[in-house]
């Protein structure tokens, strides 16, 4: 971790001193909070990502369960967390559930007592709801034919998922999933109203003490800097998929 | 416990339902100026003018590239600073305080438009060319083959991104509450300091969302049903 963090350190000293020169006063002043902001964010959105797909695989699966139990959950589930705005289920999670305090949260009062927990928490229940929902969609469009073919050759029922039936899902929901993870990104911006220093809490902080508004204007940049990378990679990948 | 949401002096659900007229006011307003500020973006993007085209190019990317919160707080902020840096610039000596509430619709509005332009101009790219060609055949006019023949269909194709979209101005207004607008979410907070019982009151505002959305879910289904109708279902 401490190797992480060096690294972390060095990149940001590298690029504020490549920055500094050339931009403004008023970024190269707080360049390294920027950076160090923009790390958060990072940080978030690919947990955020990654554990999300795991919930998203799962609840796009017991979506397509023929267990009435497992199937109204998931839908429940989806539905709620699309249905209501990411920044209500942040309060709901740490001001209201914070708010219980240790003696009635228990073992669970530690991931509650962090903004950034709760951030990434509310971030991949979020997404997953999101994605499950983009999953299914290219779920439900794969020929039946071919998960019966794939049993039929002895497949077991996870085998023909995880190998026939999920990488032509990806395949068709890639693009949409790619949206997802943008707007991902625009919504992670939301944690900075629960204490999270990310890129915007970050912009917030230096907001409120030079009352700049050039300020915004640096973070924007930043946050579209993020979007292109997000775009480029999703773009590789549809590429990728494309050969054979 | 329920007592607090109760209506009248000792309960807040009177002041919840306040929330409720302004947050959905707030998505009308934001709307209703996004949707004609869109119209215009898709009809600049449609242009042959390369610099109109490529302006409104990037303002969409620009959009679709920050976060909404980011958007929200500039034009809050920016709004009041440049109409302050003008007046004085004009000579005169007053401070203007922008409306919160103007603040937030032109900010989500912002929004919106470069959301829906997208949708409408998707939908006029799905008006097959060949109707147009026939229209003008038959001899209308440019201006008459769009109002006749591609208008009515355009709605066909831009209703389901539309519904959409509305439903994501819903969501978004909650951020208003940032910004101290008295809108739905904002006044669960204030309830929920007041009464020293938060979650009571957050998980209220969430479900009056989530009742907001499956309704305006309901109806947008309905209305693409309309649209359809009379067509070969696909």
């Amino acid at each position: 971790m401490s190797v992480y963090q060096d690294a972390k350190y060095a990149v940001s000293d590298a690029a504020c001193a490549a920055l500094t020169p050339v931009t403004p006063d008023s970024f190269g002043q707080f360049c390294p909070r920027f950076i160090d902001g923009f790390f958060v964010t990072v940080e978030l959105l690919v947990l955020s990502c990654a554990l999300g797909l795991v919930i998203a695989i799962s609840v796009a699966f017991a979506r397509l369960s023929s267990n009435m139990f497992l199937n109204k959950a998931a839908f429940v589930y989806s539905y709620v967390f699309r249905g209501t705005p990411l920044l209500v289920q942040l309060w709901i999670m740490y001001f209201g559930l914070g708010s219980l305090g240790a003696e009635n949260l228990g073992f669970l009062w530690p991931l509650f007592k962090e903004g950034w927990t709760i951030g990434l928490i509310v971030l991949t229940l979020n997404t997953g709801a999101y994605v499950s929902e983009i999953l299914r969609g290219g779920l439900v469009n794969i020929p039946k034919g071919q998960m019966e073919a794939a049993v039929a050759t002895g497949m077991s029922w996870f085998q023909s998922m995880f190998h026939i039936m999920l990488p032509q899902a990806f395949k068709i929901a890639w693009p949409a999933y790619g949206n997802e993870v943008v707007l991902l990104m625009k919504g992670s911006a939301l944690v900075s109203t629960i204490t999270v220093l990310d890129l915007m809490g970050q912009t917030r902080t230096v907001f409120s003490r030079s009352y700049n508004l050039e300020v915004y204007a640096y973070s924007a940049v930043l946050y579209l800097i993020l979007a292109g990378m997000i775009t480029l990679l999703f773009k590789f990948g549809e590429n990728r998929m494309k050969t054979g | 416990m329920f007592e607090l949401l109760s209506f009248g002096d000792t309960g807040w659900g009177d002041d919840l339902l306040k929330g409720v007229v302004i947050t959905v006011q707030l998505a009308l307003c934001s709307v209703a100026l996004g949707f004609s500020l869109g119209l215009l973006l898709a009809i600049t993007k449609l242009s042959s003018f390369k610099i109109l085209r490529w302006t409104a190019e990037a303002y969409t990317l620009f959009v679709r590239g920050v976060p909404e919160f980011l958007i929200l707080l500039l034009v809050f902020f920016g709004s009041e600073q440049l109409i302050n840096s003008s007046l004085a610039a004009m000579g005169f000596e007053a401070t203007v305080a922008v409306p919160k509430f103007a603040a937030a619709v032109a900010g989500l509005s912002l929004i919106f438009a470069a959301y829906s332009c997208e949708v409408f101009r998707g939908a006029y790219l799905s008006v097959p060319v060949g109707q147009m060609e026939a229209a003008e055949a038959v001899g209308m006019t440019k201006m008459q083959g769009f109002l006749h023949i591609r208008m009515p269909q355009l709605w066909r194709f831009a209703i389901p991104g539309l519904g959409n979209l509305w439903m994501v101005m819903l969501k978004d207004t909650s951020l208003a509450a940032v910004i101290a607008l008295d809108e739905l979410l904002r006044v669960a907070k204030v309830a929920g300091e007041a009464t020293t019982n938060p979650l009571l009151f957050f998980i209220t505002a969430g479900l009056i969302y989530l009742a907001m959305t499956a309704l305006s879910d309901i109806l947008r289904d309905k209305a693409e049903k309309s649209a359809q109708k009379g067509m070969a279902s696909s």
